[in-house]
């Protein structure tokens, strides 16, 4: 690290950021074709394309401070390496309401995250952070129509069991002095989170599938 | 719920339509058409048309059951009737 460069905490959680950004991208991705229909496949796909899309700026971020790139950050790591929530690592691919339920609270916690670091004093970093809440501000919107049409549908409780399964998890995604923040605006009381650290069982295998063709030819580019 | 799109490519055009759409509602069609008609700064402006809202009119064509070709510009023969024309006027 240069000597001229922001303090290791802010590195840590500009990485622990990237890393939810992937992961949950990653996760999100896994709907592409299987969506319930048609327009949602595209919406979400491409939803889940710009949370990719955000973790390679903070990758970049990052590798302007520890060196090598994006890619290298993103792929050549040890799974005990990564730093993003266990919320995020949660495979629920086969259930549209638990995945509406972690859209919105990923989304609303997401605000609150970059909310902060707008006025981070790490110049580069507020600039990248009011950047990606033009775009977040569209996948706030997706998210709350969803959660408003599921509390409207005969699914209601079912989405709601999802989110208050899912909110010990979601709580973990931000630092302790910002969970009422988030409390207070999903409209739940705070309890013990989910933190980060360990990761899920699910992690693993998720871990081997990204790195895959970074493994097998490494170097490569297209 | 089917939505039609038309999309404007820059301000002072035509709108054209853009595609259809399926959505629930209001909330979701613009977020749908927003997605695939705006993101990439393709459309200026979107017009988002519940599809029952248009009138549609099958076979439009009122057939020409009498020999009114008078009505149509194509009974007048134009060409001559300028050559005429031009020739009174002393400017042919």
């Amino acid at each position: 690290m240069s000597a001229q460069g922001p303090p290791s905490p802010a590195v840590e959680a500009v990485l622990a950021f990237a890393d939810d950004e992937l992961v949950l991208g990653w996760r999100d991705s896994e709907w592409t074709g299987i969506a319930p229909f048609l327009e949602e496949d595209v919406a979400f796909s491409s939803i889940a394309q710009g949370e990719i899309g955000h973790a390679r700026a903070l990758y970049e971020l990052a590798a302007g401070v520890l060196g090598g790139d994006a890619d290298a950050l993103a792929f050549d790591r040890e799974p005990g390496e990564y730093r993003c929530a266990p919320f995020v690592e949660l495979q629920l691919v086969d259930d549209w309401a638990a995945t509406i339920a972690r859209h919105w609270l990923y989304e609303t916690a997401d605000s609150v995250r970059v909310a902060e670091l707008v006025d981070s004093d790490w110049p580069e970093l507020a600039g990248l952070a009011a950047k990606m809440d033009r775009e977040e501000a569209y996948h706030r919107m997706h998210a709350q129509m969803w959660a408003d049409r599921l509390r409207e549908s005969a699914e209601r409780d079912r989405f709601e069991g999802k989110v208050a399964e899912l909110w010990p998890y979601a709580l973990g995604l931000l630092e302790p002095g910002q969970r009422d923040r988030l409390a207070e605006l999903v409209g739940r009381e705070p309890v013990d989170a989910v933190e980060r650290g360990a990761h899920t069982e699910g992690f693993a295998e998720l871990h081997g599938e990204m790195t895959m063709v970074r493994r097998s030819v490494a170097g490569a580019r297209w | 719920m089917i939505w039609e799109v038309f999309r404007q490519e820059r301000e002072g055009q035509p709108f054209q339509h853009g595609g259809s759409l399926e959505a629930p509602n209001r909330e979701f069609a613009e977020a749908y058409a927003v997605e695939f008609y705006g993101r990439r700064a393709e459309s200026v402006a979107l017009w988002i048309v519940p599809r029952d809202a248009i009138l549609e009119i099958e076979d439009p064509y009122v057939a020409d059951v009498f020999d009114r070709d008078y009505r149509r510009v194509d009974g007048y023969s134009l060409k001559v009737k300028l050559k005429d024309a031009r020739e009174r006027a002393g400017t042919a």
